[in-house]
């Protein structure tokens, strides 16, 4: 029965148990739990482990395989320093939801058929809603809700597909597919709607900066990247994903360059970054598998440090805007420095963790000759940097001086942003060792004098070209519209339209009734009425003179 | 005269910044001059060009600013757009 049991029982456990214990019980199982999780996650075996019969379908809860267990690894990584950054500021429900979350991550994993990863799916959705809606702000409510129909809404696209696999082929194995027929498709959309792909990407840039300080560092971690695993184990090396991820890495630039508020910069740079994956995954080799995961574990580790520095500033300040902030490298020393090295790991700087794993990205569109790939992944590169590397740390600690001086990071926020810095470091030192945990047999030179150089010239060149055209960089008190804005703005005033036109003519048409039918009565009264014509006392005269009358016309007609 | 003070930290003073510049100049040349000595490995032959990552890397980022700032103006809306 053992080998039922998925790890992610114990962070769902955890979970339960944040909202029952207080004190330092509760920071003993923010801390155990995630642990324990990483010791389960190393016992799984390579395979399924074992199925249990349910309404005649073979479940297989738990299936181990290298790739399953990096994923898993870092989401279990994630649970212990989110929680660490996040244990004493961070409300008991936020904590709670976020561990069930980090569950919900894990469970997919490790799931060894559709219907267990569409439960740990939905389980995401659900408590990463909770998590939006934390941020506590009618605005984080609202957002919270367009977050939840929108996850719910790929949800179900999901399930269609599922249901359509299940009917057609018997099988709810998880096996690798490609988007042939309709329920395939339905499946990829599914899953892409969750990796922030377009058109549907909004939701990515809508929701998260709405959380608060600490809830966005969960956030940024576990559903796009589940996305991304999945696409590895159902849709390896479909063609359509070279394309999507390559608008994603794209969208993800431009509009971080338009964007003022720190954390949704972040939030672009996210869909950028996870473009990168499902390019890697639609190129489908086994360096390009490697790539997506490796970059994938990175990305995390570098992305929720950034997620942690911007987390510390609004924290302090209570200020999200680049216009607001500025200058607070004077008093934020160690926040600036983490900042500034998640920024270097976003841009690959050599000898950060981005350097070693987007390579491998680079290496497989350069096996497989795919040169436009190439070349537009390197021209992203350049463009990581422009909009993360430096636009981040620059308009958010340097640029103007904002008056500000709030103190530094308290000290567990501080020990988890040292601790992901040192890992962006690590792993962007020694690479050999972390390659060894990736799922195929990697044969590939990260540092080379060649390789080095080259990124050295993309990237300090993209610098000089951010800094030459600072003017045109300058912070608006804007934001951008997108997709969202369909169901934002577009639907609602479509709505009130109709509602409008269809509510006023009914009312119009209503008094048009109630006219005709006063109208009615008041001519029914006026003949039948007390004063009316035929109610009233006639004459005995007038009646004499009618009877003559008509006497008369009987004599007439009578003899002719 | 200029004692670095709180408000007035050693970074933002207008001779350091000139001399951060200067370094950076320096740093960004001698990046391109090291291909000189350093074989860069092109694999698809252009991307070994003398100096080809520096141009590249600069026209792409001066290219996505443009872009952006043009797309900026269809896109760019006051933060309180949706609130009304």
């Amino acid at each position: 029965m053992a080998e039922l049991a998925s790890p992610a029982l114990i962070l769902l456990a955890a979970a339960l148990l944040i909202a029952l214990t207080r004190g330092h019980l509760r920071t003993a199982v923010i801390f155990v739990a995630p642990l324990a999780t990483l010791w389960a996650i190393w016992q799984v075996p390579d395979g399924v482990a074992d199925t249990v019969r349910f309404l005649d379908y073979m479940i297989e809860p738990v299936e181990g395989s290298a790739l399953r267990r990096l994923f898993a690894t870092i989401f279990a990584i994630m649970a212990f320093t989110g929680g660490l950054f996040a244990f004493r500021q961070a409300r008991w429900y936020e904590l709670s939801a976020a561990f069930a979350y980090a569950a919900g991550a894990v469970g997919v994993c490790f799931a060894g058929d559709l219907i267990t990863l569409f439960l740990f799916w939905e389980l995401m959705a659900l408590f990463s809603t909770v998590i939006v809606w934390c941020g506590g702000t009618p605005a984080a409510r609202r957002a919270g809700i367009r977050y939840a129909i929108l996850h719910l809404l790929g949800g179900v696209i999901l399930k269609v597909g599922i249901e359509g696999v299940v009917v057609h082929t018997g099988s709810i194995d998880i096996q690798p597919m490609l988007a042939t027929n309709f329920d395939t498709w339905m499946i990829l959309i599914g899953i892409l709607i969750n990796a922030a792909a377009p058109p549907l990407s909004a939701w990515l840039a809508d929701a998260y900066p709405e959380s608060s300080p600490t809830g966005s560092v969960f956030l940024s971690a576990f559903t796009t990247k589940t996305a991304v695993i999945a696409l590895i184990l159902l849709f390896p090396g479909e063609p359509v994903l070279i394309g999507v991820g390559l608008y994603m890495v794209m969208y993800g630039i431009i509009y971080a360059l338009l964007e003022n508020d720190a954390r949704r910069i972040l939030a672009y740079s996210i869909v950028n970054q996870v473009g990168f994956m499902v390019c890697a995954v639609g190129i489908g080799t086994h360096m390009a598998l490697n790539g997506a995961a490796a970059h994938a574990f990175a990305h995390i580790i570098y992305k929720a440090l950034l997620f942690m520095s911007a987390g510390v500033v609004v924290y302090r300040t209570g200020k999200n805007k680049c216009t607001d902030l500025g200058g607070l490298f004077r008093t934020m020393p160690l926040t600036t420095i983490c900042g500034i090295i998640g920024a270097l790991s976003i841009s690959s700087f050599p000898l950060t963790s981005g350097f070693t794993t987007k390579a491998l990205i680079s290496q497989a569109a350069v096996d497989q000759q795919l040169v436009t790939v190439y070349f537009l992944l390197t021209a992203a590169s350049a463009g990581v940097f422009l909009h993360a590397g430096i636009k981040f740390p620059w308009f958010v600690f340097f640029q103007k001086d904002s008056g500000l001086r709030p103190k530094d990071a308290p000290w567990n926020m501080a020990a988890a942003m040292v601790f992901f810095s040192v890992l962006c470091i690590v792993i962007g030192v020694f690479p050999e060792a972390f390659y060894r945990f990736l799922p195929y047999p990697v044969d590939y030179q990260a540092y080379t004098a060649g390789k080095v150089l080259f990124y050295l010239q993309l990237l300090l060149f993209s610098g000089l070209a951010f800094f030459v055209m600072l003017p045109w960089l300058k912070r608006t008190p804007t934001i951008s519209l997108d997709v969202d804005w369909i169901y934002r703005r577009l639907l609602p005033t479509i709505a009130a339209w109709i509602r409008d036109a269809v509510a006023d003519p009914l009312g119009r048409v209503g008094r048009r009734i109630t006219y005709m039918f006063e109208a009615a009565l008041s001519r029914i009264y006026r003949h039948h009425g007390p004063e009316g014509v035929l109610a009233r006392t006639w004459p005995t005269g007038s009646m004499v003179m009618w009877v003559a009358i008509l006497l008369a016309c009987y004599l007439v007609l009578y003899y002719v | 005269m200029n004692q670095p003070t709180h408000d007035d930290h050693w970074l933002v003073q207008p001779e350091n910044i000139r001399r951060i510049w200067r370094v950076f100049y320096i740093v960004l040349a001698a990046t391109v001059l090291a291909q000189l000595v350093i074989k860069v490995k092109g694999y698809f032959g252009i991307d070994g060009w003398f100096g080809f990552a520096a141009g590249y890397g600069f026209l792409c980022c001066a290219a996505m600013v443009l872009v952006a700032k043009g797309l900026g103006v269809f896109l760019k809306r006051p933060d309180n757009y949706y609130d009304g």
